[in-house]
Order: C-alpha cells, then structure tokens, then sequence
C-alpha cells in the first residue's frame, strides 16, 4: 500500500482533488435546485406541485448510471460536445437534487403550520413568510440529513469513473492497471474516500443527537 | 445529415428481438437483485442486532467495519471484489462478484436500519420483558426486534430501491445486466440510443417507482396505527399529569 502511495499519489491526489471539486459543484447546485423544488411541492398552486412531484420521483427512480451516461452519450451525439466531469456532475446534480428536495421538504413540513399561518395573517407574503419564517426553522432540522446526503454525494461521484472524469475512482483504475497490484490499489482509493466521508458521517451523527 | 426520423428510429430499436435481449438483462438485473435483497437482509439483521447488544470488543469492531463499509462508494466495493479478491485466490464470475459486493453494501446499511429501529422502542419494553422472566436473548427475540421490524420496513425497502438500481453499477465488470445490454444494442447501431436509454429509464422506473409506492403506503398503515398508539399514550401522560 505505502509502495502505491510513493509511485502514484500525484495521481491520487488529483483524483482526490477532482472527485472533491465534482461534489462541491454538484452539491452547491443540488442544494439550490432541490430547495427550488422542495418549496415548489408545499406552494398552494396545484400545477406547481404536481410538476415538483413529477421531477422528483422521475430523478429518485431512475439509476444515477442512466442519467450520466444519457449525458455522456447522447448530448455529445445530438447537441454539444461536453467532458466527462461535465457529463458525471450535471447528472450527478440532478439525482441529488431530487433527493435533497425530499429532504428539505420534510424540514418543511416539519415546522409547524401555525408558523406560516402566523406570518401570512401577520401580513407577509407566501415568499417572504418561506423566505424569513419557514426556511430558516427548517434548514436547522435539516442539517443531518442534509450532511448526510452529501456523504451520498461524495460516494456517488465515482460514477465520474463510468464518464472518464479523471476522479478517484478513475485514477484507481488506471492505477490497479499499470501496477497489476489491485487489491492495495483499491485499498488506497478507500482509505481516501473514508479521509472525505468518514470524519463528516461521525460529526452528522453527533449533531443528530444532539438536535434531538 | 442529422434525421428527426433517425434519432427516433422507434421500431428499429423496439424490435423483437432487441426486446428479447432487453428483457433478458432484466431477468439478470432482477435475480442479483432479489438474491442480494435476501442475503443483505439476513445479514444486516444480524449484524444490525451484533451491534446492538453490547458484546465486549465484537460490537465496536462490528459497529466499525460497518461505519467504514457504508462510507465506501459501491463501484469501489464491487471493483474490490472483482480485480482485488483474485489476488488472494479467490475468483468469483461477475454475477457472484456483484452479489457478493452488494451484500456486503447493502447488509451494511441495512445494519445500521435495524439498530436505528431497536434503539427507537421505548426502554420499558426491555425493561418489561425482564421483570416478567424473560432472558435478555428471549426478550430481544420475542418483545423488541418483532416491534423494531415493524417499525424499520418502510425504511428497508426505500434501502432495496436503491439496490435495485444500484445493480446497474455492476455493468462495469460486465454483468449482463439491462444497462449492460442496453449499451450492447445501442453500441452496435447509434440510431437506437435514444430509444434505448427511454427503455432503460422506463423499466428501472416502473421497478423503482412501484416499490416506492409499496414504501409509502407501509410508511402510513405504520404512521397509522403509530399515531393511534402515540395519541392514547399522550392522554395516559397528560391525565398522569393531572
């Protein structure tokens, strides 16, 4: 393993570096789409609600490998040509952000309706109660799970690895190739994915304890 | 030149015998599936209960090893066992490397559903269960974990959902799954791949949805008769209050 770390760790490092930046770009976009979607599914206007229902569950029940490749093989093919790592991180946006819209609407939710009935009998609009009342009550209960999604996130950018998205898993790859040592390849690739998601998982569950 | 009929080449794409080899990866998709769902199942329950039960030094190591599992991306775990394993002497075909790796995966996470469930029954029930003579063993197996499986299916099959779909990762080591066949067709003519990734979606969709549906409606026949429960006991709190 240590002999892995001195021939290679340029190229893990980048790995690291590029599985990193995929899930930050992919989790800053998530979080804005998702929430978009989240309020549109509790506005009072029907077609709002049905139309966040319909992006939800399609994107929640589709294989995130499908969405990618879909952007991997026929968006190249029919319209624009686009890199792997664009390919990987907008279909990594769009399955995430379906499942952290699931996750802020229960914050939503779980905030009590007197609140907003409060506000808007107060005189505030829809948008400034959501904006000024709810959101802010329901983005504290929703911090776990949210950290939690983005564990997910992390561990579901090495789909970049189908797309040729030079992440970690990728350089893994080509690594446990040009090494013929698989097993203390993989080792290594784990060993840096737990660096990222272990230490947020163990901080995720204390502040879950500790909101509850 | 580009063709609007081209791109569509509907009956191209849908022909018999393309349907044939679609549904033929489908019936592998959903054979590691449902063996891994069983396997993963038996697994996670008993290492969910390991866990639990505070047995000196084997519940952290267990607690552990499943924190490291479920924090590992899949794609990696399934790798592991396809490239790493082999060099120990241990070499699976693909379809038994990606039930081994989604077992190992999904028994992890399932671990982690069932100690979550029987942390959520109320002390007393244990508690109960010893005053009235039951051992710490018969208590678990008789009072807590039928209450805590209750409570946790909702949860577990929104678990097997994503196993479900997780299973066309394991085209990697060329599974001849239904993502593994679709690619196969569209890579043979560049006309169907559109119609191909419209069948992919619709079959992992109609799966994954119909289970979801069956999540749902377990999550509020619980929530239900959950609610009817929490309801008398906050009365019995409120006239102890009283």
């Amino acid at each position: 393993m240590i002999s892995i770390f001195q021939n290679y760790g340029g190229e893990l490092l980048y790995g690291l570096g590029q599985t990193l930046l995929c899930s930050i770009i992919a989790l800053i976009f998530a979080l804005i789409i998702g929430s978009g979607f989240a309020i549109m599914e509790v506005m009072p206007n029907k077609f709002a609600r049905v139309v966040a229902k319909a992006y939800i569950e399609l994107f929640r029940n589709i294989p995130l490998l499908v969405i990618t490749m879909f952007f991997y093989v026929v968006i190249p093919m029919y319209i624009v040509e686009i890199s792997g790592f664009a390919a990987g991180t907008v279909g990594l946006i769009l399955y995430s952000s379906a499942f952290i819209a699931e996750t802020v609407r229960s914050g939503i939710q779980s905030v009590d309706p007197g609140q907003m009935e409060g506000s808007r009998a107060n005189g505030l609009s829809f948008w400034q109660a959501m904006r000024y009342i709810v959101l802010p009550q329901a983005f504290r209960y929703v911090i776990p799970p949210l950290g939690n999604q983005f564990i997910n996130l992390v561990k579901n950018s090495s789909v970049l690895a189908f797309v040729a998205g030079f992440d970690l898993m990728y350089q893994g790859n080509v690594i446990a190739s040009d090494s013929l040592q698989s097993m203390s390849t993989y080792l290594c690739v784990g060993v840096l994915y737990l660096i990222l998601t272990l230490p947020l998982s163990y901080y995720m569950r204390y502040l879950e304890k500790k909101l509850a | 030149m580009l063709h609007l009929f081209d791109m569509f080449n509907v009956l191209g794409a849908y022909s018999w015998v393309n349907i044939r080899f679609l549904l033929e990866g489908a019936w592998v998709t959903v054979v590691v599936s449902v063996l891994s769902i069983i396997l993963s199942y038996i697994l996670g329950l008993i290492l969910g209960v390991i866990r639990y039960v505070q047995i000196k030094y084997v519940s952290a190591i267990v607690g552990f090893v499943i924190d490291i599992i479920r924090n590992l991306p899949l794609i990696l775990i399934i790798f592991f066992t396809y490239f790493g394993l082999p060099q120990i002497g241990f070499k699976p075909a693909p379809i038994w490397a990606s039930v081994i790796a989604m077992a190992i995966f999904e028994s992890a996470m399932v671990a982690e559903i069932v100690r979550a469930g029987i942390v959520s029954i109320p002390t007393g029930q244990m508690e109960g269960a010893r005053a009235n003579g039951l051992s710490y063993w018969q208590a678990l197996r008789f009072i807590i974990l039928p209450q805590a499986v209750k409570n946790m299916i909702p949860a577990i099959v929104s678990q097997f959902i994503s196993l479900v779909k997780d299973t066309s990762l394991a085209t990697i080591i060329v599974l001849p799954d239904l993502m593994n066949h679709a690619q196969i067709i569209y890579g043979q003519n560049t006309n169907y791949t559109i119609p191909m990734f419209l069948a992919l979606a619709v079959m992992y969709f109609i799966v994954c949805y119909s289970l979801s549906l069956l999540s749902e409606y377990l999550d509020h026949r619980m929530g239900q008769s959950n609610s009817k429960k929490a309801k008398q006991a906050e009365e019995v709190a409120e006239s102890a209050e009283r």
